[in-house]
């Protein structure tokens, strides 16, 4: 079926038919869903089970997009720069909304919709999918990051700030794993450091935030974490499967990363698995909650779709509160609804973190994704504080951050 | 010699036409044309109205994220562009794989086409041997390479060129470095081969005449060898020139980028596929043009005048 479509796209695009769109994706009850390829399979299982139910008023087939989510977002701007008709349904990570809504290339949620698809939703999960106070997507799974932590070396109780980390680390002659290549993963340890020290980014789309104290305190942590003892030598390449394999190697003490890895410690590295314990995101200074990433995916209906109304009604089958336990059970991917982490599923899944995990998500800070010019912010803000080994002097760190953020905001210049 | 006759022969018959221009001669000219109209045409399709459209766009304020801004910005994006530091930066990137991978190819090559010229059993095995990497995807030998380097999956870390864990990738020499290995490794069979071709044609006898008259085998090289494959040599040199500069897979699947590894290309995708920049991205798109256009003109201009000049020695 896929290579089918592959042939049936590289002729439109050849040929430059314009009739090619329509019947790209089989009938006329097919719904087109273009989203990676989740490797626990939940969504597909989800897809299958609502289309059953449909009794075949719609059928959902899959189009893959790559793994990553800078080859994803790629292969639907190109398709959706091109209004192509033969997307129904698409995974948007969160950090999309503002650029596709703006574009005009988002149907915005219908209001008989906003109820079931906000109904028990985290507050920060919904503003994801938001732009401009409308909602553009419907949110079906969520992630976030947690301190991951060594009981057997800090026992039950982990510190609660970066400061105490890097010393607790330094002295125990053992490595704490971030993200810090200059990539999308940078820019969410950044945006998490500066939301948790008490600052913003940008304030709405076009103005820079980014307020003096609170951002040097922030780069300030970061940059003593990179020139620590602490630091993996690697650090300036770091992503998060390095962070994971450092941390089940077994010589480091904390890693921030999302819970994917104590389900792949628990198949590599047992003994580490056994000693490993999870807790909020770490804290900048001690007096102010975290304010830790978030991640996920948001379902969006596109514009140039001629089946919307068969969409929402797919969109409204597979955000039913079984549907995310199937996927969270497939996957390990967090659900939306907050009243799900009471269910027992739920709880026996996440074992050992799921209030950690459930507070997160509650207490998170989203990336500035309400910037139709998000990408360009995102690029901005890696070149402004990548390598983070050279962050030494705050006020330095902090006038280059600034000024990439400016340039950023304003869309000028090459980034 | 004969290569060089066709041309004189044929400047010589254009000036006596140009008084009186036959019947004959004219349905012939005009038959010419319509043979050539077809290619004309598909070529002006696929090639000249991508390039015409890439100006337009450059000189528009497009952006696809923002589709109700718009309007001609004259020279603007240009501007942006070349008063930018990353631009230079880039350039001098570029400019630096260009030159280390085309010189290196340029030695390794020759010393190639030299075995394979002499090669005197197995000649069809050892030239198809040579060929194997180029006969490669470019995206396929860059990850064969890119997993070579990683210090988690890859053997080079194990080997004695590098004792311990070195993250290749994670700072901008040692990136440059493998990039520009993967670079000469895939190409250099390709400079080999067409030097294989500049070589085949020089008369044996010459070498003969010249070991008769007590010329080393340095001397034959650089007397002999060197000034007869100077065409063949400048044309192997231009074509990787031009494909050098424009290089985009090793360095996407390796660094993206990153550590300062960017080169013009990369800069052009990252404004056009990443941020949809239309405007910025086109610019960039044209000044590479205008780039890959004088390299040509320099190549053509500087060589050019020693290839008739050859002819005649002869």
């Amino acid at each position: 079926m896929l290579s089918r479509v592959c042939v049936a796209a590289v002729l439109c695009l050849s040929l430059g038919l314009a009739a090619c769109g329509g019947d790209s994706g089989g009938g006329s009850n097919t719904l087109n869903f273009f989203i990676f390829n989740e490797p626990g399979g939940g969504p597909q299982e989800v897809a299958k089970k609502c289309s059953q139910e449909s009794g075949g008023k719609y059928e959902i087939e899959f189009t893959f997009l790559p793994s990553q989510a800078d080859a994803q977002r790629e292969q639907l701007v190109r398709r959706l720069g091109a209004e192509d008709e033969s997307i129904d349904l698409m995974g948007l990570d969160v950090i999309w909304t503002g650029e596709f809504a703006n574009a005009g290339w988002l149907d915005p949620v219908p209001d008989d919709m906003v109820g079931p698809a906000s109904s028990q939703v985290f507050q920060s999960v919904l503003d994801t999918a938001k732009f401009e106070d409308r909602l553009y997507a419907v949110p079906i799974w969520s992630n976030t990051q947690l301190l991951w932590y060594r009981k057997d070396k800090v026992g039950d109780k982990p510190p609660q700030t970066w400061d105490q980390m890097i010393e607790v680390a330094e002295r125990e002659n053992m490595k704490i794993h971030v993200q810090a290549n200059r990539y999308e993963g940078l820019v969410v340890w950044v945006n998490a450091m500066i939301l948790s020290a008490g600052a913003k980014i940008v304030n709405g789309p076009t103005e820079v935030s980014l307020e003096e104290g609170p951002t040097k305190r922030a780069l300030e942590v970061m940059g003593k974490l990179a020139n620590s003892k602490a630091a993996p030598p690697a650090i300036d390449t770091s992503n998060e499967d390095s962070a994971r394999l450092g941390f089940e190697s077994g010589d480091s003490i904390f890693m921030v990363n999302y819970p994917f890895v104590y389900a792949s410690a628990k198949e590599n590295a047992p003994k580490i698995y056994k000693e490993m314990g999870a807790a909020v995101y770490p804290r900048v200074d001690a007096d102010k909650e975290s304010k830790p990433p978030l991640g996920g995916i948001n379902i969006g209906v596109s514009s140039f779709s001629k089946k919307k109304d068969l969409a929402y009604e797919a969109i409204r089958c597979m955000i039913k509160a079984e549907n995310q336990i199937t996927i969270a059970e497939k996957g390990g991917l967090p659900p939306v609804r907050s009243d799900l982490y009471d269910d027992p599923r739920i709880q026996k899944l996440y074992s050992g973190f799921v209030d950690p995990l459930r507070d997160s998500i509650e207490q998170a800070g989203p990336r500035p994704s309400e910037s139709p010019a998000y990408t360009d912010l995102s690029l901005g803000i890696q070149r402004g504080v990548h390598p983070v080994t050279e962050i030494k002097d705050p006020q330095e760190s902090y006038d280059k951050l600034k000024e990439f953020v400016e340039q950023a905001v304003k869309r000028e210049g090459l980034l | 010699m004969s290569t060089a006759a066709p041309p004189q022969v044929g400047a010589a018959a254009e000036k006596p036409r140009k008084v009186g221009v036959t019947e004959r001669a004219r349905a012939e000219r005009k038959l010419a044309w319509m043979l050539c109209a077809p290619a004309v045409i598909v070529m002006l399709l696929v090639t000249a109205y991508p390039i015409v459209y890439a100006v337009v766009l450059s000189l528009q304020k497009k952006d696809l994220r923002f589709p109700d801004e718009g309007g001609f910005a004259g020279l603007d994006n240009y501007v942006t562009v070349l008063s930018s530091d990353l631009w230079w930066k880039v350039v001098g990137n570029t400019a630096f794989i260009t030159v280390v991978s085309v010189v290196v190819e340029l030695i390794l090559g020759m010393l190639l086409a030299l075995v394979m010229h002499r090669a005197i059993f197995g000649r069809g095995a050892v030239r198809t041997a040579v060929l194997i990497p180029y006969g490669i995807v470019t995206v396929v030998a860059a990850f064969a390479w890119l997993y070579a380097f990683d210090p988690a999956t890859g053997f080079v870390n194990d080997t004695f060129l590098s004792p311990d864990d070195k993250a290749w990738f994670g700072e901008r020499g040692s990136a440059l470095f493998v990039i520009i290995v993967a670079e000469v490794w895939k190409t250099t069979p390709f400079m080999a081969l067409l030097l294989l071709a500049g070589l085949t044609t020089i008369d044996e006898g010459l070498y003969e005449a010249a070991r008769v008259d007590g010329a080393n085998a340095w001397q034959r090289f650089t007397r002999i060898t060197l000034p007869l494959m100077k065409p063949a040599i400048a044309v192997a040199l231009l074509f990787r020139t031009l494909d050098a500069f424009r290089v985009f897979d090793s360095i996407f699947v390796m660094t993206r980028g990153a550590q300062d590894t960017q080169s013009v290309s990369i800069l052009g995708y990252d404004q056009l596929i990443g941020r949809l920049n239309l405007g910025l991205g086109s610019a960039v798109s044209v000044l590479i043009f205008l780039m890959v256009l004088a390299i040509a003109f320099l190549f053509v201009k500087g060589f050019g005048a020693a290839v008739p000049g050859q002819g005649d020695d002869r």
